[in-house]
């Protein structure tokens, strides 16, 4: 039988270091794929991620199952994201003062690895590397709560009530924020969602 | 419904997570507004278009660095209020010894001292490892996000992963 969660952090809480390795292997990739579009930089995904697993390992004494593990995960790694793409704003303020900054520079960092055999015709290739360029720079676009919104419920499928919980807002709130995030992203995405719409 | 309330439902509708007679509320809606329906096919292409963005890997060295940090932390020790909630099988054979004691105690006069010396060395010593324990648990704690507090602990499911 699968472990839930919640079971697997009170056997971490009571000494089981296997289950911390399970929760590891289940919440990687979901943790760094979430961060990386926090955040937009590979390495400082990755770093965050495992700044979540280490406070989360640090918490296990005072771990008490009252809310959603995912909740509580997701909202230590949002946290850290908010935080981290204030800092770097900052940081890109000080950095196109002497030079400027190159553009899309952490792109190449995200490559599926089917893609080259999947399509050998390097026009069609081209066109959807433009097309996923285009789809990541509108959500990078987003004001960080919409983009941290978005993400967890189209990425992460957590359900309204834990998001909101995560971002601290009402529900109602949220869904007013993602649909502000649409609506936003339906603007800047017009070329390829009228492509879509026709099919 | 008016195009306002639709605001809160439009993108639920998308995902198919509303409940039916949500469901059938937007269908009723949209089968009359022109710019409602537009709006959903076009939630729904955006919602399409998010889909194409590939996942990505972590790094081979991602668990190791995990390993690393978790290695490098202060094993856990006993802390002060442990000694309070000593687990339930320890406080049995301690109840039993202790009922054991008296017995035999209670049998064999004279009566003998049913704390020994080394017991109250270590009792003595009790406040210093206290304070130690104290200081070693204090650190990790106030770093800590407090775990979210909510009313649904129990309905953890396993989670879906991408
Ligand atoms: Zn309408």
């Amino acid at each position: 039988m699968v472990r839930t969660d919640v079971q697997l952090m009170l056997d971490v809480k009571a000494g089981d270091g296997t289950s911390f390795e399970l929760l590891l292997q289940r919440y990687r990739t979901p943790l760094v794929n979430f961060l990386f579009r926090m955040v937009r930089n590979r390495e400082q995904a990755e770093d965050l991620a495992q700044e979540v697993f280490l406070r989360v390992y640090r918490a296990r004494e005072d771990y008490v199952p009252s809310a959603k593990f995912t909740t509580w995960l997701f909202r230590i790694a949002t946290n850290l994201a908010l935080n981290s793409v204030r800092d770097n704003r900052y940081q890109k303020l000080e950095v196109s003062i002497d030079a400027p900054v190159t553009v899309d520079a952490e792109d190449g960092d995200e490559r599926p690895l089917d893609v080259p055999e999947k399509h050998p015709n390097i026009e069609q290739h081209l066109v959807e590397d433009a097309r996923r360029k285009m789809i990541r720079h509108a959500i990078d676009k987003l004001p960080e709560k919409q983009r941290a919104a978005v993400l967890l419920h189209k990425y992460e499928e957590l359900d309204y009530a834990e998001i909101a919980k995560i971002l601290n807002c009402s529900e109602s709130a949220l869904k007013s924020l993602l649909f502000r995030a649409y609506e936003a992203l339906r603007v800047e995405l017009a070329p390829l969602v009228a492509q879509q719409a026709k099919h | 419904m008016s195009c306002e309330r639709m605001e809160s439902r439009i993108l639920g509708y998308v995902d198919g997570r509303l409940k039916a007679s949500e469901r059938l509320e937007v269908e009723k809606h949209i089968a009359n507004c022109a710019p409602c329906r537009l709006r959903v096919q076009e939630f729904s292409a955006v919602s399409g278009l998010l889909d194409e963005l590939p996942v990505i890997e972590p790094s081979s060295e991602f668990d190791t660095r995990v390993h690393a940090l978790v290695a490098a932390e202060p094993e856990p020790k006993m802390s002060w209020w442990a000694w309070l909630h000593v687990s339930p099988r320890v406080a049995l054979v301690a109840s039993l010894l202790l009922v054991m004691a008296v017995y035999v105690g209670y049998r064999s006069s004279p009566v003998q001292p049913l704390i020994t010396n080394d017991d109250q060395a270590m009792m003595q010593d009790l406040p210093v490892l206290e304070d130690h324990d104290l200081l070693q648990n204090f650190e990790p704690l106030k770093e800590l996000p407090p775990p979210v507090q909510a009313d649904q602990a129990n309905e953890e499911q396993p989670q879906q992963q991408m």
